[in-house]
């Protein structure tokens, strides 16, 4: 009996690694910390009915960023390990095996499990208020988004310490990720993380564009609509289409390696290339999907401090939407080098060169936003004009990878990691962190600490550069991306020292941020404008942070920029502060549903991972269960009093007449 | 102010760190240091696409600085603000105008060094080509020598100025093949067999490598490509017949195992091994450049 939970442990749980044991250790302990500190302050009723069931989007939004910020820690300290490797030749520092597993974690957290939540996160806390809207269109269904990238994000996380990691790359390309030559669970983690998340980006995509189309404010026409909901919109369009895509290759992937099918094997008449064709018509508009948000927060932030109305509206809206459909048609510019043919290699190149022409229209109309306008450098602007020249450079190098003849040279090499973390870091991760910084006040009610905010931005540029202009030179030197090692002889050394300190000294900027936010919550300054930018849109004309119901009265948009104009009339004279009549205000009510049925996805994943069908079959019974009970709950929403309304309001220091 | 100067050293820095990598100036960039007329080609379209796309970035930089310099708040400005200029259809057929034709120009020149530039197009010479096999086997690259019956591993020879036609097979992941100062890479796929044509303009001693990540040891999948004179590269086929061992079918089963290797030679290897290692993961899909490949005869085993 012993000896046989001995060996099931043995293989169960990886072991052999101190660094995996050290995680196992911390693992425990802070689990045993927040489980007590739970219990002594006797938050979990407080932590149930708050959190876990909340359908708000403004808290769904926070839980979001929260979960993305810790997957950035994560996939940074995956970073600092490679880069510690690369740091000399020879090192000894990981193993093969090891080095293999952390790059595929690395890419797979970042970005699915970090860019996403994080853009996510600030769709929900954001575009309700930005449309003037009291929620999402879907309450119920976007709780159900949050905790199902959530199981899947735990799932995909639990592979380093149960099982084994996957270590196929962040695409897992067969037949390398097949059974033949990777027989462990860590693809089978990799296969359910995703597609359980996966579920719920889809299910946002769909939340997202049904409520920019369905719920705005009354007079807000979709060309008086902000920026970042267009970019919104454009990105989630992008979502619909493309994860469909990513759900039937990884459900093939599955039936491969689980019911022995041949789509992808290397024998029985599988064909790899055609899910390397497949993986990348989702994962070109993917890396679109990301970064068109980020596109919509700089048109926010340049209007906001530089005074001005954005430049080229309609061209900015025309440019997003060309981009959303070209990226789907640009897949096959990621294997030039698989021998399609001059035919097929031509159309991509060209396909690719073309998204370059909307992207740089956005550039020069940000540009001419800050032309003749009165430029302030607080931190959001201060990030939005650092990106500038780091995104036009990024984009060049793609327009350089695009050539296709070029990129027989260029391609997997260092040149091409520079690259995407470029366009990556600097025009998503940046974008994000931009966008946070922006509307941080509204979100939580103060702001962060402007001297601390502004190290971070430098510490993450100047270490930035420092970590991948290198990599673009040892890409001319032949180095080729995923090498665990390499010998002094090639005379890669002294580029990839420099490049780690750049790592390193991101790391400190992260570490920076996260001090800015605890520095900024014990000295807070509570924002009782709720303005505290003099900004444009509609969710500034409410207090810091956000009532539960958002607008106590429904906004009546007259124009872009409703909220400036509404300020500059009331500045002038020209409109008085209206008297309001106030009416109950109707809500969803909180559901428990989303969490307990996402808890049953992450047990169908589980089981299906170790072939427990005791584990999947009940798990999944459970799923369907909880779709039975909440079709028929008819208990779903309720009315906000009136006296509610004008007590939260006067607690936010608003008084309503 | 404080914040644009910095902004500004920072990004001057950075051009000039990518001039230099585009010029090449230490021997290290040996991409950019190519030693064949395929690599030569392609560094000539890396520059010409690189100093056409700086057409348009070298201003947005400079307009960048100059207009976060100029119309950033500060007392006694005299720079115009102008809060809702908004549109300007001349501005915008500029900025739409302008990379269109860039754009354009690219496509053309990209669209007509794709065909050019297509690897299985045989290069132009006076001399036959000399035809390479190729195979990516777990951690090492197996290279056969159909017309002189020799076999290699992680090394491969050819003589200067004589187009090579490789042929290029997988029997495990897919990799990529890659010399990268005689030209670009092509994956190695099992089932399909790929045909690169590469040139050697220089003798030496060029470094190979798989591209393609390819599980646990692939950092260790480097090989030696060495072009020598005509006369050293028979001596040394004529060296290789007599004095190393055969490859047999089993040899060769051997070497599919996953490990690395050494530098390896064989005087001789099963008929028809590579086309049997290509139509062993049936050729039913046949991918615009394969050859299809005529099954051979069944090797006894």
């Amino acid at each position: 009996m012993w000896e046989s939970v001995k060996e099931f442990a043995s293989e169960f749980f990886v072991t052999g690694d101190p660094l995996i044991y050290g995680a196992d250790v911390s693992i425990v302990l802070s689990m045993i910390a927040i489980v007590s500190v739970l219990t002594y302050f006797k938050k979990w009723g407080w932590l149930w009915r708050e959190w876990l069931t909340t359908v708000d989007h403004k808290k769904i939004g926070i839980m979001y960023i929260l979960a993305s910020v810790l997957m950035l820690f994560r996939g940074g300290v995956d970073a600092l390990l490679m880069r510690a490797q690369l740091a000399m030749p020879e090192m000894q520092f990981l193993s093969g095996d090891h080095y293999n597993q952390i790059f595929t974690t690395h890419g797979v957290i970042m970005i699915l499990f970090m860019a996403m939540p994080l853009m996510f996160g600030l769709f929900n806390v954001i575009v309700p208020l930005q449309l003037g809207a009291r929620d999402v269109a879907f309450p119920f269904l976007n709780a159900l988004s949050f905790w199902l990238f959530f199981s899947g994000a735990m799932l995909f996380n639990l592979s380093f310490v149960i099982g084994g990691s996957p270590d196929a790359g962040w695409l897992a390309y067969p037949p390398y990720s097949e059974l033949a030559f990777n027989p462990g669970p860590g693809q089978d983690f990799y296969i359910w993380g995703i597609q359980i998340s996966g579920i719920g980006s889809l299910m946002t995509g769909i939340n997202f564009i049904v409520t920019i189309l369905k719920v705005r404010a009354p007079g807000m026409t979709l060309m008086k609509m902000p920026m970042f909901s267009w970019s919104v919109l454009s990105s989630c369009i992008a979502i619909v289409f493309a994860f469909p895509i990513l759900t039937v290759t990884l459900a093939l992937l599955f039936i491969d390696r689980y019911l022995g099918g041949h789509f992808f094997t290397l024998d029985g008449g599988g064909n790899p290339m055609m899910y390397i064709n497949l993986i990348w018509m989702w994962g070109h508009p993917e890396v679109y999907i990301i970064v068109l948000p980020a596109f919509g927060i700089f048109s926010e932030i340049v209007a906001t401090f530089s005074r001005k109305k954005l430049f080229g509206y309609k061209s900015m809206v025309f440019a997003m939407i060309i981009i959303s459909v070209l990226s789907f048609l640009v897949w096959a510019h990621h294997f030039f080098t698989m021998g399609s043919g001059a035919d097929v290699n031509a159309f991509f190149a060209v396909t690719t060169m073309l998204i370059a022409i909307p992207t740089g229209v956005k550039v020069f109309n940000w540009l001419f936003t800050m032309f003749r306008g009165k430029i302030t450098f607080e931190t959001p602007m201060l990030w939005t004009v650092g990106i500038i020249p780091n995104f036009v450079i990024g984009g060049m190098t793609g327009v350089l990878l695009s050539v296709a003849p070029a990129d027989f040279q260029y391609h997997n090499s260092y040149f091409l990691v520079a690259h995407f973390h470029q366009v990556i870091i600097a025009g998503v991760v940046f974008g994000f962190f931009a966008g946070l910084y922006y509307w941080w006040p509204k979100i939580f009610g103060f702001k962060l600490n402007e001297r601390i905010g502004r190290w971070a931005f430098w510490l993450w540029n100047i270490g930035f550069y420092l970590c991948f202009m290198p990599q673009y030179a040892l890409g001319l030197m032949g180095m080729t991306r995923r090498l665990y090692t390499y010998g002094w002889d090639k005379g890669w050394f002294e580029m990839n020292l420099v490049s780690t300190i750049g790592a390193v000294i991101m790391g400190a900027a992260f570490l920076v941020q996260i001090w800015d936010i605890a520095h900024s919550i014990k000295h807070m300054k509570r924002d009782t404008t709720g303005d505290p930018w003099n900004a444009r849109t509609l969710e500034w004309s409410i207090p810091s942070p956000a009532p539960f119901y958002n607008f106590a009265v429904m906004p009546q948009v007259t124009s872009q920029d409703d909220w400036h104009e509404r300020k500059l009339r009331i500045e002038q004279g020209l409109e008085k502060p209206a008297k309001v009549e106030l009416e109950p205000i109707h809500m969803p009510k909180n559901s428990g549903i989303p969490i307990v049925m996402s808890m049953f996805w992450f047990f169908v994943g589980f089981g299906l991972i170790f072939d427990w069908l005791w584990m999947a079959v009940p798990g999944f019974i459970g799923v369907i269960g909880c779709m039975v009970v909440h079709s028929f709950n008819y208990d779903t929403d309720y009315y906000v009093t009136v006296e509610e309304i004008k007590r939260t309001e006067a607690e936010a220091g608003r008084v309503i007449t | 102010m404080k914040t644009s100067k910095t902004v500004r050293c920072m990004s001057f820095l950075f051009m000039f760190i990518l001039l230099f990598l585009t010029t090449g100036c230490a021997d290290n960039y040996i991409v950019l240091d190519p030693k064949g007329p395929i690599g030569e080609q392609q560094k000539d379209l890396m520059i010409l696409s690189t100093l056409l796309t700086l057409i348009v970035i070298v201003p947005v930089l400079i307009l960048t600085f100059v207009i976060v310099w100029r119309y950033r708040d500060r007392k006694g400005r005299k720079a115009k603000y102008t809060p809702n200029w908004e549109h300007s259809t001349k501005l915008e057929i500029i900025w739409w105008g302008i990379p269109i034709i860039i754009i354009t120009l690219i496509g053309i020149v990209t669209v007509r060094y794709t065909y050019s530039l297509e690897p299985s197009k045989p290069l132009e010479s006076e001399k036959k080509p000399i035809t390479i096999q190729v195979t990516n086997l777990d951690w090492k690259w197996l290279f056969q020598y159909p017309e002189q019956g020799i076999a290699t591993v992680n090394y491969v020879q050819f003589p200067e100025d004589v187009p090579v036609r490789f042929e290029v097979t997988s029997d495990a992941p897919m990799n990529s093949f890659w010399i990268p100062q005689l030209g670009g890479q092509i994956y190695a796929m099992s089932g399909m067999s790929m045909t690169l044509y590469l040139q050697a303009d220089e003798q030496g001693e060029y470094m190979g490598s798989g591209a393609n990540f390819t599980g646990k040891e692939f950092a260790k999948m480097f090989f030696t490509a060495n072009a020598t004179s005509q006369e050293d590269f028979d001596q040394w086929v004529n060296q290789v017949k007599n004095t190393s061992p055969e490859l047999t079918l089993d040899g060769y089963k051997e070497l599919t195992k996953q490990g690395t290797s050494d530098a390896r030679y064989f005087s001789a290897f099963p008929e028809g091994l590579y086309e049997m290692t290509v139509t062993k993961y049936a050729a039913s899909h046949n991918h615009g450049l394969s050859t299809r490949v005529q099954p051979p005869a069944r090797v006894k085993e």
